[in-house]
């Protein structure tokens, strides 16, 4: 990159010396002195429009905006004058004319800009002496309201949702003292219901459907959790009073996503509150579904369980976790089915090939990997398959980002039309389901293409080789062989290449990276490796058998088929995931136990019901798909349910008791954690910051590569989730399934969700 | 002529831009990237709206191929092969006129490809506007012409480098460009010739108000106030006495009735604390309310205020309420310093020039007629009232 040059200029007496280009905003807030603004939204485009930051430049007679004031070898400015004081006080005093003082009851009391600025720099009394203007409050959509005549007019909103969210729902309406934002579309917000808008409204104009008049913010106290919904890990701060969370949002900017946040993180939380929430254990007598106590429940299983083993052993029992629970939760479940259960049938719903791309690239994958950092910062972005905008909304974010601010060159491959293509610099749409085929020709220059589509991959070809550091991105299309053609011709392009595969789920990577599946063990280590079983054996207490167990899918058919004789499913929906085709002969099962927040079509089926916390409500880790490991916290109390770990570790103790496997000592997720960082290859990464609130890039990958490395036939496929859905957790987000869009957008394009949701 | 022969020509004439501001326009020309592979613009400005301006409408009604023609010779000058011709909106008998003419000078080929065999292109529209005053600001107008709301943009940078489009842009006056013809035919010397020093030729002026013979004339620059009142325009109307005068629109500091031996020439009114402006002259007599004409005043750039920034969109609108509640007898003492500094909180401080053309006129009425509003106080208003002045409402 070319040298910036650096200049050096004077603010209040001090020198300064920053690159050529720093706006002195920003130059003077890096050395702790604020210049106030409204308008003025870093990352965003400038409007110099609220005149809060005014600030003296020697030898200029008026006053400067120092939000479009580039610094300039020489330049003096002055930020602390009578002159400038006055300017602040002035502007305050013209916002405040129109602005009702509904502080009170405004849901921005106490944490609003107009109101720290007045305090700051207002005047104590008003000289406004005339009738304020009104307007009546207007509902956008049932997750976004609008009150004008506290609106300010800094146009934030309309520039986070043109520039940052590439939606454009929102304008301006009337001119001078009438002006006021309004939906492009006469009527309706049609949106993405991000709630950007939202938070990015510095007062109490732009409120949200789901915390409108419900608190003070004062009154809550504020947990920071991973986002429970898609695989990005955005930080979303849960806001909660009275063991209810009330809000979600990131206004603090802490995590990967900075000020990111989608509908689902920032409205799709009050499933921890829906009514059919199941809240005490169930067990299966007469038929039926009966309340349990949890001795008995526990009892039952660990009684039924023994029996299983004793009868049938320990291949008879298939176990299908969670792709939401934390890591914790999935090394104990891990634990739990090849030591303590001895069966290598473990697997979960994998939907991105996390396991392919850890074989594929070896120990090299330490260096390889994007990060979503990297996704924004790359020179270039070669993106194949999976619709983004609505599947990884950080992702699409984080590239969005990266064209507007350096025009990142985003390369795509889809073989389904997707919005973030408006970004591209070179977008190829290929038949469906084409994107392995594509690059295939991409490495090896094998296939056939419609003309137009092979013209268009050369072109894109050739543009790629002379671009340098790029991140490439792709979804469940490519697994095993098309990763391996894919790195093959990432290898070839200059710079540091850095893969990301994208999945769907909170814990998606965890779930891998933690060995839910039947050939590998945590950290991908391989079920041939026999110093690796002996390894995790000893640590567990138990033997490791090499056999690769069977896949969920395959677990599905054989419990179906009557070959299997038990199934332990833990947050998992395999009935409607693998799109069971008779799910009524899971009763011949002699036992299925599933943990679960709901009664979903596999929970409806079982032996016993465990209520699960979910991840709002328990510790532990969560990996996003980038590898990117955060904590999450106990926000609230989930008043009956249990975290799965506690589930976990009850039951081996009550196994133990049976002789069956050695209980869990781990007493908590940090214990658990604790043993993880030693134990799996890849995560031994600083406690300190996690516990700070940062993440910190894990890296699981396989001891050597293996370059042959392929998952069984249809183990890999995404749910194709939505903004508005996300497997069991999205139907039962009330606010978010009440927006237009939820019921507008078709759910999904794959059969496997879509009738899921119209159940 | 070459295109540097042309701005040479134009700087020679010490022509200043028409619309109000007064910058050089040979000066303007010339600051147009030459080395450039973008394409250029020039713009005719026609969106007048300035209350008491109106020296552009028979430019474009009576003599729309002079402005054609010196559209031509700026855009020959800078490079440009194509303009606008950006209209005010409530002037829409103008457009057909304006678009009449341009399909003449398409058919005579004075427009289009390879202009009279000079191998010149030139293609040259003509736009409306939709009643905004703001869109008379060149960067407004710019946005306006794309289509896009009639903001103003951050300057710098300005039009020459990026313009309409991001394009190098020439954006004048309409009376700015009609003057370009007769220079490049008689020479800048020569329109020099007719003003004075810094201020060359001469310049339309619409006189209005309480004027016997209200009109536009056309007069050399430097020529002074009171002969133009006097022997020009016929004098006062009814023999009433002079009370104050707006130089040039209604955004300029007024002028009392014993500043106005002045020569009307950019620096000299200055001097004297005001604006050349527009050139819209208008006379107020001896019965005007000034409290009621600070008013209007008001009224009108409240309206016009786009809203952009915080302290022209509130301070107009709460300076109108201020002022109808003080015309209506509602004042109290604190109000006259208050109207004072709420103008004075807005000038230099807004975003676009809109702030300070509402400040200025406010703040000299304040300053000069004092007793009027003080009169007020009293629930004495023994004027008439101001419509016949500035606008309705």
């Amino acid at each position: 990159m070319a040298e910036v040059k650096q200049i050096t200029f004077t603010i209040n007496d001090e020198k300064l010396t920053t690159p050529a280009g720093t706006l002195v905003i920003e130059a003077a807030k890096g050395k702790g002195i604020e210049v106030p603004s409204f308008c003025y939204y870093p990352g965003l485009s400038l409007q110099a429009a609220c005149r809060m930051c005014l600030v003296e430049v020697e030898k200029t007679p008026k006053l400067q905006t120092a939000c479009t004031l580039v610094a300039v070898e020489g330049m003096v400015v002055k930020t602390d004058t009578p002159q400038v004081h006055k300017a602040r006080k002035d502007m305050i005093e013209f916002l405040l004319s129109n602005h009702p003082l509904d502080c009170p009851v405004c849901d921005k009391g106490g944490e609003c800009e107009l109101q720290d600025m007045t305090f700051r720099y207002g005047l104590d009394h008003s000289r406004f002496n005339e009738e304020k203007l009104h307007y009546p409050e207007e509902k956008w959509s049932p997750l976004v309201y609008y009150d004008a005549p506290r609106c300010i007019l800094c146009f934030r909103c309309v520039r986070v949702c043109d520039e940052g969210m590439d939606v454009k729902a929102l304008g301006i309406g009337s001119r001078g003292v009438n002006s006021v934002i309004l939906p492009n579309k006469p009527g309706e917000l049609a949106c993405e219901e991000c709630g950007m808008c939202i938070d990015i409204c510095p007062v109490g104009a732009l409120t949200s459907g789901t915390y409108r008049y419900q608190t003070r913010p004062w009154e809550m106290k504020y947990v920071p959790d991973p986002c429970t919904h898609c695989s990005n890990g955005c930080k979303t701060t849960l806001g909660v009073r009275n063991n209810e969370i009330l809000r979600a949002n990131n206004r603090d900017h802490s995590g990967v996503n900075g000020e990111f946040l989608c509908a689902k993180g920032r409205f799709g939380f009050d499933f921890t509150h829906n009514p059919e929430r199941v809240r005490q254990p169930l067990i299966r007598r007469d038929g039926r579904l009966e309340p349990a106590s949890w001795e008995d429940a526990l009892e039952e299983i660990a009684r039924r369980l023994k029996q299983v083993h004793e009868k049938h052993g320990g291949n008879s029992i298939g176990v299908i976790g969670s792709n939401h629970t934390t890591n914790e939760e999935n090394y104990l479940l891990n634990r739990f089915a090849r030591a303590t259960l001895g069966t290598n049938n473990i697997d979960h719903h994998r939907t991105a090939d996390y396991a392919g791309l850890a074989a594929i690239l070896g120990p090299k994958a330490k260096d390889a990997q994007a990060t979503m950092a990297d996704v924004y910062k790359a020179n270039a972005v070669l993106l194949i398959g999976n619709d983004v905008t609505n599947q990884n909304p950080l992702v699409a974010w984080q590239i969005r980002t990266g064209v507007r601010h350096h025009q990142t060159r985003l390369y795509a491959i889809n073989g389904q039309p997707s919005k973030i293509h408006r970004q591209a610099a070179h977008g190829v749409e290929t038949a469906k389901g084409g994107e392995a085929a594509a690059v295939r020709w991409l490495a090896t220059g094998e296939g056939q293409f419609e003309q137009s589509v092979s013209e268009s991959l050369g072109q894109m070809k050739s543009a790629l080789e002379k671009e340098s550091d790029v991140a490439i991105l792709f979804g469940a299309d490519i697994q095993g062989g098309a990763i391996r053609d894919l790195v093959a011709f990432g290898s070839r392009l200059g710079g540091q290449t850095r893969y990301m595969a994208l999945g769907d789920y909170s814990n998606s990577r965890g779930a891998a990276d933690m060995g839910i599946l039947p050939d590998r063990l945590p950290g991908y280590a391989s079920l041939a490796d026999k110093t690796e079983r002996e390894r995790f054996g000893k640590l567990w207490g138990g033997e490791i058998a090499a056999t690769p167990g069977l896949t969920a899918r395959g677990m599905m058919e054989a419990a179906v088929a009557e070959k299997l004789k038990a199934m332990y499913v833990v947050g998992a929906n395999p009935v409607k995931t693998f799109e069971v085709a008779q799910p009524d002969r899971l009763a011949g099962l002699e036992l299925l136990v599933v943990h679960d927040m709901f009664l979903t079509e596999t929970a409806q089926r079982a032996d016993v019901v465990l209520p699960a916390a979910s991840s709002y409500e328990k510790d532990g880790t969560l990996t996003n798909t980038a590898g990117e490991l955060q904590m999450t916290h106990r926000s609230i109390d989930p008043q009956g349910p249990r975290s799965d770990f506690d589930l976990l570790r009850i039951l081996s103790h009550q196994l133990g008791m049976l002789g069956l496997g050695t209980p869990i000592r781990l007493r908590t997720p940090e214990a658990a954690f604790d043993e993880i960082r030693q134990n799996v290859s890849g995560y031994d990464v600083s406690v300190a910051s996690l516990l700070a609130g940062g993440a910190q890039l894990t890296s699981a990958a396989c001891k050597s590569p293996e370059p042959n490395y392929q998952a069984a036939a249809g183990a890999v496929f995404s749910s194709h989730d939505n903004l508005f859905s996300s497997g069991t957790l999205g139907r039962y987000c009330s606010r978010l399934a009440s927006t237009k869009e939820a019921k507008d957008t078709p759910w999904s394009s794959s059969p496997s969700t879509q009738s899921w949701w119209y159940r | 002529m070459t295109p540097e022969q042309i701005i040479d020509e134009m700087k020679k004439s010490n022509l200043r831009g028409r619309g109000g501001a007064g910058f050089p326009t040979g000066m303007k020309w010339s600051f147009v990237p030459k080395d450039t592979s973008k394409p250029k613009y020039i713009l005719a400005n026609g969106d007048e709206s300035e209350p008491g301006t109106s020296k552009d409408r028979p430019l474009m009604e009576m003599d729309p191929h002079q402005l054609i023609e010196g559209i031509l010779i700026a855009g020959r000058a800078i490079g440009a092969e194509q303009g606008y011709i950006y209209i005010r909106g409530e002037y829409h008998y103008i457009i057909d006129i304006v678009e009449r003419a341009i399909g003449e000078a398409y058919a005579r080929g004075y427009l289009g490809k390879d202009i009279l065999g000079t191998g010149f292109n030139f293609d040259l529209s003509a736009h409306t506007g939709a009643g905004s005053y703001e869109c008379g600001e060149e960067s407004a107008l710019m946005e306006s012409l794309e289509g896009k709301r009639g903001y103003p943009r951050i300057k710098p940078p300005f039009p020459a480098t990026v313009g309409l489009y991001g394009c190098p842009t020439v954006i004048n006056n309409v009376e700015t460009l009609s003057t370009a013809p007769a220079i490049i035919r008689q020479g800048g010397d020569w329109y020099a010739a007719l003003g004075t020093p810094k201020n060359g030729g001469t310049r339309l002026y619409s006189i209005s108000g309480h004027i016997n013979k209200p009109g536009i004339y056309e007069l050399p620059m430097g020529f002074n106030l009171k002969r133009m009142i006097e022997d020009v325009a016929g004098g006062m109307k009814d023999g009433k006495k002079l009370k104050a005068v707006i130089p040039g629109g209604s955004s300029c500091p007024l002028l009392s009735a014993d500043e106005i031996d002045v020569a009307m020439d950019y620096d000299s009114v200055a001097k004297i604390g005001s604006m050349l402006g527009s050139g819209g002259l208008i006379i107020i007599n001896e019965e005007t309310c000034m409290v009621d004409l600070a008013r209007r005043i008001m009224h009108f750039y409240a309206h016009e205020s786009c809203g952009w920034c915080i302290p022209c969109r509130e301070g107009t609108a709460w300076l109108r309420k201020l002022l109808d509640r003080f015309h209506d007898g509602g004042g109290r003492a604190e109000d006259i310093p208050l109207i004072d500094e709420l103008s004075k909180n807005m000038l230099g401080r807004t975003f676009c020039p809109l702030g300070d053309a509402a400040a200025l006129p406010t703040i000299s009425i304040v300053k000069k007629w004092r007793h009027e509003f003080e009169d007020h106080l009293r629930g004495k208003c023994s004027f008439k009232p101001a419509e016949m002045i500035v606008g309705a409402s």
